[in-house]
């Protein structure tokens, strides 16, 4: 008897549940209604079956509960309501099979005058391109990645060189107008979802996939790897912004082409020493950091990186929160490399400088340290040494406190808390793991014996 | 020649000797002491497999508190906590444990027909488990890749155990398929050799149809695990390209060329699919006989169940790739798998029925096994109506990799199965220990089981119908899940620690009941079923003492009309007929 009624309190309790829960499909944004169409049908069918069996069973099991003086019926078989049974059941299948199947038939046929983009997918981010005024990509390979050709588009493919390459986690995609993703990964699996467009796919090394579909509302949406890829899994995001058409030409035309990248001149460290006597008034003569003015080391640190950061504060990326006190200092200094030039040739000018180990000030338990280093290693490498496709700057060698104070800065959510800087969202949570400040020590202190 | 049974042959009687405190308990080849050995086992690994849930959980809720859990330990417990629950927990159990202990009594033979091979099964079982807990200790610990190990990322550096982890478990997982298939041929062979005079295949209980046809689907699924974890350790170890195309890892282009992830995924999910079954399966025969005993009646449409766990098991064969939808594969495959898919929802359906229409004009006794099994059509049911989403290949594109599917394979798969297998725990406790259970705790231990898993898995549909992603270590700020979510998380926490805690009662009663226990009868809850009617309780080394049993009837003789009990064992003749072999008389 209290099994009965729990049944149906059950049944009650989970149609209550799916009425109030505040938790149901994202509003839409795409095209593919019909997805909401068909789990709407799957729920209709699916929720009469689950209501109607648990109360049959509620029922039958207080007026079949045991009496002494009862006895059960004896009927082997009664092939009638068996097959009553199984036709009802085909019937509803069927119900919720065929829409299923017109609509996935329109998921894979992709409209002809649907335009195209690639979404290349690595550990742990986004990146994308689009065919250019040729309207075809160029071909890509793996032995052709670098820091200078992330994308690997082989340098001789006349294809290749219109190329639009968005080094970036955010892609701009136009309002109303079918879009054919093409989906490329560098190294493992990852997925590509955005919960409001409804579909999603998987990127596979070594093969293409794709999804389309046609935009419907004007927004940013988060794109998440929703497929197993690495410890930083959860920490790999992106987003896509639906524009008006004209809006997304002008975005558009501001991105590079692959022969823009590639014709980029060399830094020159002449004209970057100039600049430099600017920051070596903090970052010191030599580059080599100064704590009292709480400028870290430079010299040795990945040029890439350097760039990356720089850009961030001209951008207001990084040095705008106004707990960032030394970020806030940063900022202006930062805007006086007013082009990619300038900032080449500083970098360039960086990297003729001496790279001595600077002292070391932080103390931590080394070997609780190395523990929780294995996260780390797997984006900033084994020995600390920085890895440019994980878009990771060195660590080991540079200066300690520093890294402290970056590491509490992410954790407190003052430095990575800008929308649109994805590596420092990245860090951020990243630095999820770091429940206490002793972790933090712990872990610089053994990036110190590195 | 008459027929004589294998394990009745002179030669044999060896076998069934006295023996040392070691040949007893130790190098045992009675199946029924190996069958505890399996469970053992099994369930202690089960146990390590749930604390690392808890441990899961606990991060999911709490984020800030818990500085062990790093995201590398995070994806290791998820990965541990998958693999110990689908592979040593439930599939050792149900074949090894309940294989073991029932094929042999509900056939009535004395034992299985290769003893020696049998307990050379556990002791290889055994060899994975200590492989497997071995990967705990090792630099980098274990894997991290999740269950399903998909290449490239479970051997490339990224993710946690790449150095050592996902060799052990790619060994252990070799040597568990060793094990059971030197299980899996004697379960098979029994049942089609060793089955006692009258023991139609259309006589035997339900428990041995289940736990028989899931192991052909094991001997036939596990093989396409052990090709790919051999290619994978080859990938990994001499640098093949199996599995491993040209790919970039930590900014440098790898030698691989060529091979294929998705292959990898078409033979893991070739096993994986028909796992599932041989999971359910043995669930399902079980549940089957716990209903009919405790309803005192009659299993409904007994060939019709019969018949669905064939087709079951051999549509489990052709929906392999259901799981996936949005891997990549050539998409037009998704209307061929979408199909089949939905159409084994047919004959699973047949068996949810037909469990309510034994129950339906019976006799119930609410004993503990009879609560577990109808909290087991309870969430069996919502496991397979949630089924019906993932199935659809255009329903599953938003659901998938989502929340909704963490809570639809726990409800089918993980609590399902498990409630099945306290229900059984509890149904053969007597004739095992020869002791009853304490009732009383066995009641808490259902309701706070069915009442708290009920309370986890179902708010997850819900949050992956709103897109939360699985295998996150957190969700961290998106555009579209609100702070009710980790609200939502915390209370999921809350229910399954207290889940957790509460199996404390189930041991507390087995523990207790094996020496305080009141003495069972050896037929306590009237059943008709040959273990029920050996000569000790519990059974002996060899069964049957003198005679091996002789069947007459099928196996779910309850209530017929005219008879003052309200049970026909088996074993007991038709008035007036002296035929062993009449399966016709069964329906009269």
């Amino acid at each position: 008897m209290p099994l009965a009624v729990v049944i149906i309190l059950l049944v009650v309790a989970t149609i209550i549940f799916h009425f109030a829960s505040p938790w149901w499909f994202t509003p839409i944004a795409s095209n593919w209604g019909a997805i909401d169409t068909t789990v709407n049908i799957t729920i209709w069918v699916t929720g009469v079956v689950f209501i109607a069996v648990n109360l049959f069973l509620a029922y039958v099991i207080v007026k079949y509960r045991h009496k002494d003086d009862g006895r059960a019926h004896y009927e082997p078989e009664n092939t009638k309501l068996e097959v009553w049974l199984t036709s009802i059941t085909a019937l509803g299948v069927a119900a919720m099979l065929a829409p299923g199947l017109f609509v996935w038939a329109d998921f894979v046929n992709v409209p002809e005058d649907a335009a195209e983009v690639e979404v290349v997918g690595q550990q742990w981010r986004w990146s994308y391109r689009f065919p250019g005024a040729d309207g075809v990509f160029g071909s890509t390979d793996i032995p052709n990645m670098s820091v200078d050709n992330p994308f690997g588009i082989s340098p001789d493919d006349p294809a290749g060189q219109d190329d639009i390459l968005v080094n970036d986690n955010t892609v701009h995609v136009p309002l109303n107008k079918p879009i054919k993703f093409l989906l490329r990964s560098k190294d493992v699996l990852h997925d590509f979802a955005v919960a409001e467009f409804r579909v999603k796919m998987d990127l596979v090394p070594g093969m293409v996939t794709y999804i389309w579909l046609t935009p419907t509302k004007t927004g940013t949406y988060d794109i998440l790897c929703e497929e197993l890829c690495g410890m930083a899994h959860y920490a790999m995001r992106g987003a896509v912004v639906v524009n008006e058409e004209n809006e997304f030409d002008s975005w558009l035309s501001e991105q590079p082409t692959f022969a823009q990248t590639v014709a980029r001149p060399v830094g020159d460290p002449v004209a970057g020493q100039a600049f430099f006597a600017v920051c070596a008034a903090c970052h010191g003569p030599q580059g080599e950091g100064n704590l009292a003015l709480n400028a870290p080391k430079t010299a040795g640190q990945e040029g890439w990186y350097i760039k990356k950061q720089i850009n961030s504060f001209k951008s207001g990326f990084r040095g705008a929160h106004k707990d960032d006190i030394y970020g806030l200092q940063m900022a202006p200094m930062a805007a006086i490399l007013v082009d990619e030039n300038a900032i080449d040739n500083v970098i360039a000018y960086i990297n003729t400088l001496p790279d001595n180990p600077p002292e070391t000030s932080v103390t931590g338990d080394a070997a609780r340290g190395e523990k929780l280093y294995t996260t780390c290693a797997a984006c900033h490498g084994r020995q600390g040494q920085g890895i440019w496709s994980q878009d990771a700057p060195r660590l080991a060698g540079m200066t300690d406190w520093y890294l402290v104070q970056q590491l509490k800065n992410f954790k407190a959510g003052v430095r990575g808390d800008h929308a649109s800087d994805f590596q420092g969202r990245q860090m951020a949570l990243l630095s999820l793991m770091l429940k206490d400040e002793q972790a933090i020590h712990d872990i610089v202190a053994y990036i110190n014996t590195l | 020649m008459a027929y004589v049974a294998i394990a009745d042959r002179d030669h044999e009687h060896h076998l069934h000797d006295p023996q040392t405190f070691i040949t007893k308990y130790i190098w045992s080849q009675d199946h029924k002491v190996i069958a505890i050995q399996y469970g053992i086992t099994a369930i202690s690994v089960g146990v390590l497999a749930m604390i690392l849930s808890a441990m899961m959980r606990l991060q999911l809720a709490f984020p800030d508190v818990f500085s062990f859990i790093t995201p590398n330990n995070y994806y290791q417990f998820v990965t541990m906590h998958g693999m110990i629950m689908v592979i040593y927990l439930l599939t050792a159990l149900f074949l090894g444990g309940f294989g073991n202990f029932l094929i042999p009594l509900m056939c009535g033979a004395r034992d299985m027909v290769f003893p020696y091979v049998n307990m050379l099964s556990f002791w290889v079982y055994l060899l994975s488990v200590i492989i497997l807990m071995a990967s705990f200790f090792v630099p980098g610990g274990p894997t991290g890749a999740g269950w399903t190990l998909y290449p490239p990322q479970s051997i490339l550096p990224g993710t946690p155990g790449t150095d050592w982890g996902i060799l052990f478990m790619l060994i252990s997982l070799a040597v568990f398929i060793v094990a059971f298939t030197m299980g899996g041929l004697n379960y098979v062979t029994t049942v089609l050799q060793a089955r006692c005079r009258g023991m139609t295949l259309m006589r035997m209980p339900l428990s041995v149809w289940g736990i028989f046809v899931a192991t052909i689907l094991g001997l036939l699924a596990f093989p396409a695990l052990l090709v790919s974890a051999v290619m994978m350790i080859l990938d990994k170890t001499i640098g093949t390209s199996f599995f491993i195309p040209a790919v970039l890892s930590m900014g440098e282009s790898l030698d691989h060329l060529g091979g294929s992830p998705i292959l990898f995924q078409h033979l893991f999910w070739f096993f994986g699919h028909p796992e599932v079954y041989i999971v359910a399966l043995p669930a399902f025969g079980i549940i089957s006989d716990l209903i009919s005993t405790h309803a005192r009646k009659n299993i409904f449409g007994y060939r019709m169940m019969v018949w669905a766990i064939v087709a079951i098991g051999a549509l489990s064969f052709v929906v392999w790739a259901h799981h996936m939808y949005v891997s990549g594969m050539n998409p037009y495959f998704g209307f061929f798998f979408a199909t089949t898919t939905l159409i084994i929802a047919i004959p699973t359906a047949i068996k949810v029925y037909n469990w309510v229409l034994t129950l339906w004009q019976g006799n119930i006794r609410f004993t503990v096994p009879m609560m577990f099994a109808i909290g087991f059509i309870f969430t069996f049911t919502h496991g397979g109506l949630t089924g019906l989403f993932l199935g659809n290949v255009t329903v599953d594109l938003p659901l998938s990799d989502t929340y909704f599917v963490v809570g639809h394979f726990h409800m089918v798969m993980g609590v399902s199965p498990v409630l099945a297998v306290f229900g059984a725990i509890y149904h053969w406790f007597p004739k095992i220990s020869g002791r009853m259970f304490n009732e009383t705790l066995g009641k808490w231990h259902f309701w706070l089981t069915f009442l708290g898993t009920y309370s986890i898995y179902l708010p997850m549909h819900y949050l992956g119908i709103l897109g939360v992603p699985r295998r996150y270590y957190a969700n961290g700020i998106t555009d579209f899940i609100p702070e009710s979510a980790q609200t939502m998380n915390v209370g999921i926490t809350i229910a399954a620690l207290l889940v957790a805690v509460v199996q404390i009662i189930f041991f507390v009663n087995i523990i207790w009941s094996l020496r305080n226990g009141k003495k069972a009868d050896s037929n306590p809850w009237g059943a008709t079923t040959l273990e029920w009617q050996t000569p000790d309780t519990p059974p002996k080394h060899g069964n049957w003492g003198p005679e091996l049993p002789v069947v007459y009837r099928w196996a779910y003789d309850y209530s017929v009309p005219g008879q003052s009990l309200d049970f026909i064992p088996q074993t007991e003749p038709h008035h007036g007929h002296d035929s062993v072999d009449d399966e016709d008389k069964d329906k009269k």
